[in-house]
């Protein structure tokens, strides 16, 4: 096999140079808009590690000056993507972008459009829901750290899909979004936007794959569900990169009276991936539930902060962070617990789990609380380990050959949250691109 | 050669002595129980005997049908004949019952084999219906959240499906109440027949009103200090483990 060096080099037409953000304007509407978060990139500093936000993340060798936006592939290119954007089937809607630009929408049912339901890209939104976007789009604002990177996604995103569910609308079938990254230097900013109104039931999944092993690419990635009162919020997001791409996301949410969201992200790709998670519980009542499993292999980073703001009375939040780490990979887990004083009778959970199966990997927990209420359940806990020995005798003493049994107790751990995804396609899916994963690395 | 003959064993845990010179055959065909007070060293023998990487053989043999399992692999052990029912089994999380089992199997079967799913199920399935234990089990995690008596039928159940030539039962009837003990009894006693060798670990005598021993022996600091018919586990029951360390204490 012969391996093509890919040259890095700054490329003229970055994504930092003003001129490419010019002429990104030039053929763009929300101009104003645009035009502020520019600014407002331009005007916020790189964080460096001293920022607590930033602890342990390792920042050098960024480069973003290395990707631009790219034009639309061939369309034979574009054709296979679409073959190969079917992890789900028996699905709502479907929408396809590369390297940020639209490549197609499968069309809603006739009941879905007559009930009022809107699965539209991030284009279409701005032109055809203009209140909706007014009122959502990036109001929900990151108070983790990213605001360059949320910034920059404003300046730059058209990708991504808007989901609106009027209200009383309750919909099993899941929504599906891929997100491929595909030619060398590519910077993608892919957005998502759910809007489910008071009583309305939706799920959707985001993919974010690569559509091959060797070029690098840069996401930046924002998305936030809201969910009205009473409404039922399911999103998952698969992320799934190549391991040359660099990838931040802002996850937020925002959770109604008496709503339920659960979300659950497995993280499998990137060279160096930052993760946001803000879930509010906003209305009384409201119970949320946040599951996410990490495979680091090789030296890979994953860099996940979480905030937990508890701003209503009896609302509940559960978040569970998974990781496994091979090899010489990097984790580091940030999580915050922050319970207004208004949200008595608050309960709020969070656990971060690091399996280590490597010696030279490094996995950093920073688990926070911050209460005001008096009248709260609260936990957070942390714990790093090997894989059990005493598990792993009783295996062996069933026979059980000493590969396989490990490999039963890794993808054990992974079992916890795969089975939360509620759709065994997806779950089998998933399993399939971790055994890839571990098979890749030749363990 | 059909027996699992244990020979002058010494093993000995973070270098201190706990079995020494320890010697029990049990042929083929024959249920053995094994009493004695708490930290005698019967867990020892059991987890020793199973290939546990703690518990190191300093000396001795121990052969199964003639092979010495010294020194080998605890699943080598394993598929070599030998099953340890836990004390206390592990729990695996992620990890379902049948898929557990289905490994265990596929371990055993030789390269190009062909694993025929349909038989698998419709076997584990009705020994689970022998057991009392509801087919939902199938899909759950081992033994996560099980309770005492789940988790000894689950023991049970796999020892069923390996069909092993021996079985070491340490004190499966630990926990139980009666009527989960009876049912891991009857999956004993369903079990015993002239193909398979059982020693039953127990600290009570109650577990051997349902399954009866062909010999039972006493243990005491490391070693086998008397061994006799079912009777002396009745003697046991009478007299107490006080009698035991009255009579040998003097001697060791």
């Amino acid at each position: 096999m012969t391996l093509e060096v890919v040259t890095e080099e700054k490329q003229s037409n970055s994504i930092l140079n003003s001129e490419s953000f010019d002429s990104f304007l030039d053929k763009i509407e929300q101009k104003a808009l645009r035009q502020k978060a520019w600014k407002a990139f331009q005007g916020t500093p790189m964080p460096t590690r001293k920022d607590e936000c930033w602890r342990f993340a390792n920042l050098s060798d960024l480069d973003l000056d290395r990707f631009c936006r790219m034009p639309r592939m061939s369309e034979q290119s574009e054709a296979a993507l679409v073959e190969r954007s079917e992890y789900l089937h028996g699905i709502s809607g479907k929408m396809i972008f590369a390297d940020d630009n639209w490549v197609s929408t499968e069309p809603l049912s006739e009941q879905l459009q007559s009930q009022g339901v809107r699965f539209l890209s991030l284009k279409e939104a701005f032109a055809q829901l203009p209140d909706l976007m007014c009122e959502h789009f990036m109001k929900e604002l990151t108070q983790l750290g990213s605001d360059k990177f949320f910034a920059l996604h404003g300046a730059y995103t058209t990708s991504g899909a808007v989901l609106y569910v009027p209200k009383g609308v309750q919909i099993e079938e899941p929504f599906v979004v891929y997100h491929w990254l595909s030619q060398q230097g590519a910077a993608i900013f892919p957005h998502t936007l759910v809007v489910a109104e008071e009583n309305a039931k939706v799920s959707l999944v985001d993919f974010y794959l690569s559509a091959n092993e060797e070029t690098s690419g840069f996401a930046c990635g924002q998305s936030h569900v809201v969910a009205g009162d009473n409404a039922n919020v399911f999103r998952k997001s698969i992320q799934y990169f190549n391991e040359q791409s660099t990838v931040f996301q802002v996850d937020t949410h925002t959770a109604g009276r008496d709503s339920q969201v659960r979300t659950v992200a497995v993280n499998l790709g990137g060279k160096r991936s930052r993760f946001e998670n803000q879930l509010r519980m906003a209305g009384a009542g409201s119970n949320v539930e946040v599951y996410s499993l990490t495979v680091a292999d090789e030296s890979q980073e994953f860099d996940q902060r979480t905030l937990q703001v508890h701003q209503a009375p009896n609302t509940r939040s559960d978040l569970l962070y998974k990781n496994a780490l091979l090899d010489k990979s990097r984790t580091i887990f940030s999580g915050l617990i922050r319970v207004e004083e208004e949200a008595q009778q608050t309960d709020a959970y969070q656990t971060n789990r690091n399996l280590i199966l490597s010696d030279a990997a490094e996995a950093s927990s920073l688990p926070g609380l911050e209460i005001s209420a008096n009248d709260v359940k609260c936990s957070h806990g942390a714990t790093s380990s090997e894989l059990d020995t005493a598990s792993l005798f009783y295996m062996l003493s069933r026979g059980i050959k000493k590969e396989m049994a490990e490999e039963l107790l890794v993808f054990g751990f992974f079992e916890e949250v795969i089975e939360k995804v509620e759709s065994e396609e997806l779950a089998e899916n998933l399993r399939n691109m971790i055994r890839e994963k571990f098979k890749r690395s030749n363990r | 050669m059909n027996s699992l003959e244990i020979k002058n064993l010494a093993v000995e845990v973070a270098g201190k002595a706990i079995l020494e010179d320890f010697s029990l055959t049990i042929p083929k065909g024959e249920v053995h129980a094994l009493m004695g007070p708490n930290g005698t060293g019967k867990s020892t023998l059991a987890k020793a005997l199973a290939g546990h990487e703690d518990y190191e053989i300093a000396s001795g043999e121990v052969l199964l049908d003639g092979q010495n399992i010294v020194g080998m692999e605890p699943d080598e052990i394993a598929r070599a004949g030998l099953f340890l029912a836990f004390q206390y089994p592990s729990e695996i999380t992620g990890v379902s019952i049948a898929n557990f089992i289905r490994a265990a199997l596929q371990s055993r079967q030789e390269e190009g084999e062909e694993f025929v799913a349909t038989a698998y199920y419709k076997d584990l399935y009705a020994k689970m219906d022998a057991l009392k234990m509801d087919r939902s089990f199938t899909s759950r995690s081992v033994n996560e959240g099980f309770s005492g008596g789940e988790k000894k039928r689950c023991e049970i159940l796999q020892m069923m499906m390996l069909e092993p030539a021996y079985a070491i039962m340490d004190e499966t009837d630990s926990g139980l109440d009666i009527d989960a003990l009876k049912i891991v009894a009857e999956g004993v006693e369903q079990q015993r027949g002239p193909d398979r060798g059982f020693l039953v670990i127990t600290h009570y005598q109650r577990l051997l009103n349902y399954i009866v021993p062909d010999k039972v022996h006493v243990m005491w600091e490391g070693k086998i200090v008397q061994s006799g018919g079912k009777e002396l586990a009745m003697e046991l029951e009478e007299k107490g483990y006080d009698w035991v360390k009255e009579t040998y204490a003097s001697a060791s």
